[in-house]
C-alpha cells in the first residue's frame, strides 16, 4: 500500500488521521513534550500518585518550555512495549517509565529511538539514552521505625509488604534496626501479599497482624486500607507514598512521601538545556526525594524528636541505619561493626536482619 | 493460644468469609432456579462501585447497601434478558458480564478513588461490640448478622414455601413446570435478580465495611471463589455456611503463617514456601470437590436444568 | 401485535457471518453514544479504539503480536466448547507453558544449541496439557466440574510462577528481582520482518487456524467433537467414548495455551517475571465465542480482540479514557454475539393474533 493511498483513506475517518501521521510527520510545536508511563491510576492515593505529582511539578517550573502527557494503568508485560513505542512516535523526547516492571520494555523502546531520553524508575540496567533513578525510601523506614519501637507497647511491630524484592527487604531491615536503637527487644511480624495492591488482602493481613500482638503496623503495599483497619482498632501506622491521614486521622502517626518533582524537573531543564546524559541516581532525604509528613499529635515530643535527629542526620550525613555490626535472622554478622553498607550491597538486598520474624 | 488470640482470629474469618457467602447464596438461588450466572465477579463489582458511590452522595450507608443491592441486580439484568429471552449459552454469557461489570465499574469509580464515605456504626452498643470476649457475637457490621440470617432464611424459602418449591420444580424440569401453567422465565428472572442483588451487597461488603474506600477490581477474584462455593457446598444453604466460613479460615490461614504465626514451635511448618500457603484455599476446594464429587451425590443435589436453556415446545 | 420466533429449517449460513460483524459495528454504535454522554469524545474514542490500529501501519505490529496468544489459546478452547468441555483456565495452562519452557532454557544453560528452541516450544504444549490434564482426571474419574476446578488452578499457577521465579529460577544476576534470566539471542524466536517485533509465533498463529480447520473438518476426531457436545446420547449410541472426548478436549486446550505462553515467553518477553499472566487466557475464551467457536473464525475475532486492546491504548493516549473501558467494549461485542446467536437456528416474525387484544 503505498503513502498515497494510506493518506486519502485517513483523511476520510478524519481524527484518525490526525493522530496516525503524529509518527510519520513532525511537528511544528515550540515545547518540547514529556511522557510518563504509570503503573496505577493516578488517583490511587500512592506510587503513581505521588509519580503524577512530580509530573505536575515539571508543568509548573517549566511549562512554557515544555509539555507532558502520560498513560496509566499500564501492565507490566509486553503490551506496555507499544505504548512507550507510542509516546516517541507522539514527539516525547524524554519519557519516564515510573515502575520496576517496564525495565526491559523501556531498553527495547530504548534502542529503537536513539535520540530519545528515558529515564527507568527503580531499575539498574542503562543505556546511553537511559538513565536510572532511585528513592532511598529505607531513610524514611529509619524514621518510622524509630518511632514505632519507641512507641509499641507490644515492642512487636507488624510490616505488610508486597513481594520479596530489595526496596521491601531494605525497607524491613532499615524500620526493625530503628526500632531495635529504642527497644533492642522489638520483634517485626512481616507478611508479604504477593500484590502491591489489594485491599481486603491488605486489611485482612493487618488484622492477623495485630492479633499476633503487633500494636503498630507499617506498610510497603499502597492502598490505605490497612491505615483504615488501624484507625477501627484505635491502634497505629504509617501511610505509604502519600499523605493519608484523611483516611485515618487518628492512627496515621505519619507517613513516608515520595517527592519526586525535584528530580524530574531538574532532568527536564536539562533535556532543555540540552546537558542530559545517562545517569544513576539514588536520591534520598538530603536531596529531598523522601519526606516525612507532618506528625499526628499522638506521637509525643521525645518521640518527634528522635524522629527528627533521624531525619537531621540523613540530612547532614551523619547517620546511617545499615551501619554495623549487622546480624541476619539467624544471628551470622552479615556487616562488621563500624562498617557502612555500601549501595551496592542495598540495591541487591535479600536476607532480613534479625528479629524480622517471617515464613520462609 | 489465648482466648482473645483465638477470638480475634474468628472475628478476621468472619470478615473474610462474609462477602463470598452473601454472594453465594444468591447464586445458589439462581442455580437452583436452572440458571448458571458466571458474573458474580462483575455483578459484586457493580454492587462494590454503587454502594460506595451512593453512600458518598447521600452520607447513608444503609442507602448505600440498598443501591449496592440495586447495582447488582441490575448488573444481572443483561445476562437475564440475554440467556432467558434470547436463550444465549449461560457460560459464555456469565463471562462476559463478569468483563463487562468490571470495566464498568472502574469506569464509574474513577470518580470516585481516593473518597472517604461514613461507615456503619455497630448496633450493639460499644460495651459489647468493643469487649475482647463479646465481640465475638456482637463485634460485626449488620452486613454480618444480614448474611447470617439469610442463611435459615434461603432453606426455609427453599423447603417450607410454596415459591420455593416453585423455584426448584422450575430447575428440576422447567417442562413439567411449565405444563402445569409456572412461568419459568418469570420464576428465572427473579431468581437472577435476586443473586444479582447479593453479590452486589457482597460487593459493598468490601467497598463499604473492610476498607470503605473504592479501588478498581478491589474484589480480586472473590466472585469466582463464590460460584466454587455453591458447587462445594452441593447447592445446600448449611453447607454454604461451613464451605464460606472454611474458605475464610484458609485465606486467613495463609496470612497467619506468613507472618510467622507458628512461631518456633512447630519447625516442619517453617520450611513450607509461603506460595504453598497462599494456593491452599484454591487446592483445598479442588480437594473438596473432588471428595463431595466422588461421593456421587452432587448428580442428586444439582438442579437438573442447570445452564440449559429453556425452550417450550409449542 | 409481537414478535415471535420461528424456526428455520438449517441454521442460517448468512446470520453465521453477519451477525459478529454486526456486533462489532453495533459496539461501536453504543460506544459513541455512551461516551458522548459521559463527556468523553465518543467518536474520536471509538476511532482510536477500532479503526487507528487498521488504518496506522506503524501500530500493525502491536496488532499482529497481541493477536498471536489469542487465536492459539481461542482454537484450543474452541475445541473444548464444541464438546461443551468448559475450560476457563487458560491463563494457568498458558503460565505453565511458559514456565516449562523457560525450565528446559534454563537446563540446557546459555550455551545450549538454538535447536534447543524446538524443545523449549514442545516443553510449553506439554507443561499448558499437564495442567489440563489435572481438571481432565478430575472430571473423567470423580465428574468433578471443570469449570471450577480448572479457575481454581489458575490461581495455583500463580504461586507456582511466584515460586520458581521468585527461588529456585531466579536469575542470580537479576540483583535479587524476582525472574528468570533474559534468554540467550538464540534461544529467542526469529523475527520474521526485520526492525519489527513480529515473531514467529505470529506466523504459527496465522498457520495453526488452517490446519485446525481440517482436522475438525475432516477427521473422524473433529466429528466425534461435534457429537458428543451437540447430543451426547446419540454419541454414546454411536461408540464415542465420553471420557476419551473430555480428555482430548482439555488436553489440546491446554496445549494450546502453553503453546502460546511458550511463544509468547520465547518470542515477546524472553523472561518469565511476575507480570507474566495478562489475562489472554480468560479473554480468548470471548475470542473462542467471537469467532463462532470455528477456526477461521478465531484467526478473524482474535484481530478484531487485539484491535481493541491496541486501540484502547491509543484512546488512553488521546482522549484519556482509562484502560477499563477495552474491556467493556470487549463484553459488549460478546453480548451482541451471544444474542445475535439465536438469528441463526430461528428467524423473527411479526404475528398479530387475531381480534387477541383489540
Amino acid at each position: 500500500m503505498t503513502t498515497l493511498n494510506r493518506r486519502s483513506l485517513m483523511k476520510a475517518v478524519g481524527a484518525a488521521a490526525t493522530l496516525s501521521m503524529v509518527g510519520t510527520a513532525a511537528r511544528a510545536e515550540d515545547k518540547i513534550k514529556i511522557g510518563f508511563i504509570f503503573l496505577g491510576p493516578i488517583g490511587d492515593y500512592g506510587w503513581t500518585w505521588a509519580h503524577n505529582k512530580g509530573r505536575e511539578a515539571i508543568d509548573a517550573a517549566l511549562g512554557d518550555k515544555v509539555e507532558t502527557i502520560y498513560v496509566e494503568n499500564v501492565a507490566e508485560d509486553a503490551s506496555a512495549i507499544p505504548l512507550i513505542r507510542d509516546l516517541a512516535n507522539q514527539g516525547c523526547k524524554l519519557i519516564f517509565t515510573c515502575s520496576y516492571g517496564y525495565m526491559e520494555q523501556t531498553l527495547t523502546v530504548a534502542a529503537e529511538f536513539p535520540d530519545v531520553k528515558f529515564e527507568h524508575c527503580t531499575g539498574f540496567k542503562r543505556a546511553d539514552n537511559v538513565a536510572t533513578y532511585n528513592s532511598k525510601f529505607h531513610e524514611g523506614r529509619a524514621v518510622l521505625g524509630t518511632i514505632a519501637g519507641k512507641m509499641s507497647k507490644s515492642g512487636t511491630l507488624g510490616y505488610l509488604g508486597s513481594y520479596k524484592v530489595p526496596e521491601v527487604v531494605l525497607g524491613v531491615n532499615a524500620f526493625a534496626l530503628a526500632a531495635q536503637k529504642q527497644n533492642p527487644a522489638a520483634t517485626v511480624k512481616l507478611v508479604l501479599i504477593d500484590s502491591w495492591f489489594d485491599p481486603p488482602k491488605e486489611a485482612a493481613a493487618t488484622e492477623t497482624l495485630i492479633n499476633l500482638g503487633c500494636d503498630i503496623v507499617t506498610t510497603h503495599t499502597d492502598s490505605p486500607g490497612p491505615l483504615q483497619i488501624l484507625e477501627q482498632k484505635g491502634l497505629f501506622g504509617f501511610g505509604q507514598g502519600a499523605d493519608m491521614s484523611a483516611f485515618a486521622p487518628t492512627a496515621h502517626l505519619t507517613a513516608i512521601e515520595d517527592i519526586w518533582g525535584p528530580y524530574y524537573v531538574q532532568r527536564a531543564q536539562a533535556l532543555v538545556d540540552g546537558t542530559w546524559t545517562s545517569t544513576d541516581t539514588w536520591d534520598g532525604m538530603k536531596e529531598g526525594t523522601v519526606v516525612i509528613a507532618p506528625y499526628n499529635a499522638a506521637v509525643p515530643a521525645d518521640v518527634v524528636a528522635l524522629a527528627d535527629g533521624v531525619q537531621a542526620g540523613y540530612k547532614d550525613g551523619s547517620y546511617d541505619i545499615f551501619t554495623g555490626p549487622i546480624f541476619d535472622q539467624d544471628g551470622v554478622e552479615k556487616v562488621k561493626a563500624g562498617e557502612v553498607m555500601t549501595l551496592e550491597q542495598l540495591a541487591t538486598i535479600d536476607w532480613f536482619v534479625k528479629g524480622v520474624e517471617s515464613a520462609s | 493460644m489465648s482466648p482473645e488470640f483465638i477470638i480475634a482470629a474468628i472475628v478476621t474469618v468472619v470478615g473474610l468469609a462474609t462477602p463470598i457467602l452473601l454472594a453465594g447464596l444468591g447464586e445458589l438461588i439462581t442455580e437452583k432456579s436452572g440458571v448458571l450466572n458466571l458474573g458474580v465477579e462483575g455483578m459484586m463489582l457493580m454492587g462494590a462501585i454503587c454502594g460506595f458511590a451512593a453512600t458518598a452522595a447521600t452520607f447513608n450507608p444503609w442507602l448505600g447497601i440498598l443501591s449496592a443491592a440495586a447495582g447488582g441486580a441490575i448488573a444481572s439484568m443483561l445476562f437475564a434478558v440475554l440467556v432467558l429471552q434470547l436463550n444465549s449459552n449461560q457460560v459464555a454469557t456469565g463471562l462476559a458480564l463478569s468483563i463487562f461489570g468490571t470495566g464498568l465499574s472502574s469506569l464509574i469509580g474513577n470518580a470516585f478513588t481516593g473518597r472517604i464515605v461514613p461507615q456503619f456504626g455497630s448496633i450493639f452498643p460499644d460495651a459489647l461490640a468493643k469487649d475482647p470476649i463479646w465481640k465475638l457475637l456482637f463485634g460485626y457490621s449488620p452486613l454480618v448478622y444480614f448474611a447470617l440470617a439469610m442463611v435459615p432464611l434461603t432453606a426455609w424459602f427453599l423447603k417450607s414455601t410454596r415459591a420455593g418449591l416453585i423455584l426448584r420444580a422450575v430447575g428440576e424440569n422447567d417442562h413439567s413446570a411449565h405444563s402445569i401453567g409456572y412461568s419459568v422465565t418469570g420464576v428465572r428472572y427473579a431468581a437472577i435478580a435476586f443473586g444479582g442483588a447479593m453479590a452486589g451487597i457482597g460487593g459493598a461488603y468490601f467497598s463499604m465495611v473492610i476498607t470503605p474506600m473504592w479501588a478498581e477490581k478491589m474484589t480480586a477474584g472473590r466472585g469466582w471463589i463464590a460460584v466454587a462455593l455453591v458447587v462445594f457446598a452441593g447447592w445446600r444453604t448449611g453447607r454454604l455456611l461451613a464451605g464460606a466460613y472454611f474458605f475464610g479460615f484458609l485465606m486467613w490461614l495463609e496470612l497467619f503463617a506468613k507472618a510467622n504465626g507458628f512461631g518456633n514451635s512447630l519447625p516442619f511448618l517453617q520450611d513450607i514456601p509461603s506460595q504453598v500457603w497462599a494456593a491452599m484455599p484454591y487446592v483445598m476446594t479442588i480437594a473438596a470437590l473432588t471428595l463431595i464429587s466422588s461421593r456421587g451425590n452432587v448428580g442428586a443435589s444439582a438442579p437438573a436444568c442447570l445452564g440449559k436453556p429453556f425452550l417450550p415446545s409449542t | 401485535m409481537r414478535l415471535k420466533l420461528e424456526k428455520r429449517p438449517a441454521p442460517s449460513t448468512f446470520m453465521l457471518i453477519a451477525t459478529p460483524i454486526a456486533s462489532v459495528l453495533l459496539t461501536m454504535l453504543i460506544g459513541v453514544i455512551v461516551f458522548d454522554a459521559i463527556g468523553i469524545q465518543g467518536e474520536r474514542a471509538v476511532i482510536d479504539i477500532f479503526l487507528t490500529p487498521i488504518l496506522a501501519s506503524y501500530k500493525w505490529q502491536d496488532v499482529a503480536v497481541k493477536a498471536a496468544p489469542l487465536i492459539i489459546i481461542a482454537l484450543g478452547l474452541s475445541i473444548g466448547n464444541r464438546a461443551q468441555i468448559w475450560n476457563i483456565g487458560a491463563e494457568g495452562q498458558y503460565v505453565l507453558g511458559a514456565l516449562a519452557a523457560a525450565g528446559v532454557g534454563i537446563a540446557a544453560g546459555p550455551d545450549a544449541p538454538s535447536a534447543t528452541l524446538i524443545l523449549m516450544i514442545l516443553a510449553g504444549i506439554l507443561g499448558g496439557a499437564a495442567w489440563a490434564a489435572i481438571p481432565a482426571f478430575l472430571k473423567t474419574r470423580w465428574d468433578v466440574n471443570e469449570i471450577l476446578s480448572s479457575l481454581m488452578l489458575t490461581y495455583v499457577s500463580f504461586q507456582v510462577l511466584g515460586y520458581l521465579v521468585g527461588g529456585p529460577w531466579q536469575d542470580p544476576n537479576g540483583r535479587n528481582f524476582p525472574a528468570t534470566a533474559p534468554l540467550p539471542e538464540q534461544l529467542t524466536l526469529p523475527i520474521l520482518f526485520q526492525g519489527t517485533t513480529v515473531h514467529l509465533g505470529v506466523a504459527v498463529a496465522v498457520i495453526l487456524p488452517f490446519v485446525f480447520w481440517l482436522l475438525m473438518s475432516k477427521s473422524v476426531f473433529g466429528f466425534q467433537i461435534r457429537v458428543v457436545g451437540s447430543a451426547p446420547h446419540a454419541a454414546r449410541h454411536g461408540g464415542f467414548d465420553a471420557k476419551q472426548t473430555i480428555w482430548m478436549a482439555l488436553l489440546i486446550g491446554g496445549g494450546m495455551a502453553g503453546l502460546a505462553g511458550a511463544l509468547e515467553f520465547t518470542g515477546s518477553l524472553k523472561a518469565v517475571n511476575l507480570g507474566f499472566p495478562s489475562g489472554y487466557g480468560f479473554t480468548a475464551i470471548i475470542v473462542a465465542f467471537l469467532g463462532r467457536l470455528h477456526p477461521i473464525g478465531c484467526l478473524i475475532a482474535g484481530i478484531v480482540l487485539a484491535i481493541t486492546y491496541v486501540g484502547g491504548q491509543v484512546a488512553q493516549t488521546t482522549v484519556h479514557i482509562p484502560n477499563s473501558t477495552a474491556g467493556i467494549f470487549q463484553a459488549m461485542m460478546l453480548f451482541f454475539i451471544l444474542a445475535s446467536d439465536i438469528l441463526i437456528r430461528y428467524r423473527l416474525r411479526i404475528v398479530r393474533p387475531a381480534g387477541a387484544r383489540a
